[in-house]
């Protein structure tokens, strides 16, 4: 047999698994651990003190509301965005999954600022919000707003590819077959995008939840009103109390395992997504 | 591909589609372009000429390239090992790399902000050899290395786990030695999912606050990065400032945004067959 380039020799893959291990250490690891660390530093009773802050309870309460109006406003969208931009061609349609797309890459603080031209004191529709009593910046709907546009991408980008790819052929038969729209959607089209669905779901959840330059901009930052979690680590943490920021932190690092777990098992339960999710 | 018989429901998903894009991108955007437009041309250019703007843009723009080269060359390496060298708890690193996407960016922050100050278990070492991390250009370098690196992994991955090690027998059995191979064989198939890694990874780091706003100690001139010099003037009721540097970040993200599409159509295109 010809020795093979690829039959890399045992020291040497060695060096390379160890190296690429240290990486993963060093740079992902070490920062977790250091989370969990100096949330119990003061040992477990300071922890439960300090989750318990009314403050952090009412952060907390803000930022389930804002993940629960979100998380499925995205579904929706997500998934009209699929079956439009995935079953269809038209004109327009690359530019349209551009459009999805630009949350991406704006800053979060761009996307905080432009609800405050819209919607603050001297914003665009400022004056009708004030002269109807109405408020959104510095304000929960306005964090809602935040949010929405900082997730916007995640269930769509996940949706259109795979609906793309997969193809109409078998919503076609359904309808051959005598199914109605729904009855097409649910039972041929939806099963065949769950786990990627899920997938997208789990991201923009994640997302929602731990949002912090967007929401920045447009809270207000009044303790117990307009504070998600996030924003409540940040005061912790620049009011020196260090222990109760990472006390909460460790929370939304809870949350943020739950969903590396949610989304490995989603990526496991899809082996034919994984493959179409990177043809665009 | 598509049948001749049209499957139903366009109009109304379409309708959300364009309706859900118009409402939460194009119109708030559009305010951001207009706000600027009420500056004159020349108060536009004195704001973002301005050196503590000039200074910030710089700095955001070489912090963001630093990270996202840093985290691109670490990521090559960390894709390499787990889609070529199984190693037991593969699965679980493998998940462990997507942690800077679920971890919120504000607990990085403060996280990072720990380990690098000058007393923290990294900073420490890095101090004793006169280095410091936290409260300089360096330390938001940091921050970005770990925001970009699941974005380089992730669009490695697959293109590494569709190359054939056939071809590199092949080149082995022609006479190339394993760099060779490494260098011309594969390098060159790679090259799009990396550039597409280290755009991706640079769109993010251009545009980021929570991971950097608690490390970077925020100096004017020195440590102050574009975003957060957008809060600043907010803070100080400068609208029209903030919404023009806004724009001039809004333009590198939208021509970043466009590179990433051109280098995905690229990574995608059939290439040559080995033969």
């Amino acid at each position: 047999m010809i020795p093979g380039a690829r039959a890399v020799s045992p020291a040497a893959r060695w060096l390379l698994t160890g190296a690429a291990l240290a990486l993963v250490a060093l740079f992902l690891l070490v920062p977790l651990t250091a989370v969990f660390i100096e949330a119990f530093r003061g040992g477990a009773a300071a922890w439960a003190a300090a989750v318990r802050q009314p403050d952090a309870l009412a952060a907390l309460r803000l930022t389930l509301l804002v993940a629960v109006i979100v998380v499925p406003a995205n579904a929706l969208f997500g998934l009209a965005a699929g079956w439009a931009l995935g079953k269809f061609d038209f004109p327009g349609r690359s530019l349209l999954v551009t459009l999805i797309d630009l949350p991406f890459a704006v800053s979060p603080v761009v996307a905080g600022l432009v609800l405050v031209l819209l919607f603050g004191r001297t914003g665009l529709f400022g004056e009708w919000l004030a002269r109807n009593g109405l408020k959104i910046v510095f304000a929960p709907p306005g964090i809602v707003l935040a949010t929405l546009f900082v997730t916007f991408p995640f269930v769509a980008r996940e949706l259109i590819p795979l609906m793309r790819a997969s193809g109409s052929e078998e919503e076609e038969a359904a309808r051959v077959l005598g199914a109605g729209f729904f009855q097409t959607f649910f039972r041929v089209t939806l099963p065949n995008v769950k786990w990627a669905l899920l997938y997208g779901l789990v991201l923009c959840s994640a997302r929602a939840v731990g949002e912090f330059g967007a929401v920045s901009v447009v809270s207000g930052h009044i303790r117990g009103r307009t504070n998600t979690l996030p924003l409540e680590v940040e005061i912790l943490y620049n009011e020196y109390q260090t222990q109760a920021a990472f006390a909460v932190a460790s929370l939304l690092t809870g949350l943020a395992l739950v969903a590396l777990v949610a989304k490995a098992a989603a990526r496991r339960f899809s082996p034919a997504d994984a493959g179409k999710r990177e043809n665009r | 591909m598509k049948g001749s018989r049209p499957l139903p429901g366009f109009p109304v998903s379409l309708g959300v589609t364009v309706t859900g894009v118009s409402l939460v991108v194009l119109l708030p955007l559009s305010a951001l372009v207009w706000t600027a437009t009420t500056l004159s041309s020349e108060a536009f250019r004195a704001t973002v000429t301005a050196p503590r703007v000039v200074a910030s843009l710089g700095l955001s723009l070489g912090t963001a390239a630093a990270g996202a080269t840093v985290a691109s060359a670490a990521g090559l390496l960390i894709a390499w090992v787990l889609v070529r060298h199984p190693f037991p708890g593969r699965s679980l690193v493998d998940s462990l790399i997507d942690l800077p996407f679920a971890l919120p960016t504000a607990v990085a922050g403060i996280t990072l902000t720990t380990l690098y100050a000058p007393s923290g278990w990294l900073g420490r070492p890095l101090a004793a050899l006169g280095v410091k991390a936290a409260f300089s250009p360096f330390g938001i370098v940091l921050a970005l290395v770990f925001l970009g690196l699941p974005f380089s992994v992730r669009t490695l991955q697959p293109v590494l786990a569709a190359l054939d090690p056939q071809v590199e027998d092949a080149a082995a059995s022609l006479g190339a030695t394993r760099a060779q191979a490494f260098f011309r064989i594969l390098l060159p198939e790679l090259v799009p999912a990396w550039l597409t890694g280290f755009a991706l990874a640079f769109a993010r780091g251009l545009g980021e606050y929570g991971s950097v706003v608690f490390i970077s100690g925020n100096m004017p001139m020195r440590t102050e990065v574009a975003p957060l010099l957008i809060m600043t003037k907010l803070e100080q009721y400068d609208t029209a400032g903030a919404a023009a540097i806004a724009t001039v970040l809004l333009g590198a993200s939208f021509l970043l945004l466009l590179g990433i599409n051109r280098l995905e159509a690229w990574s995608s295109t059939p290439r040559r067959s080995p033969q």
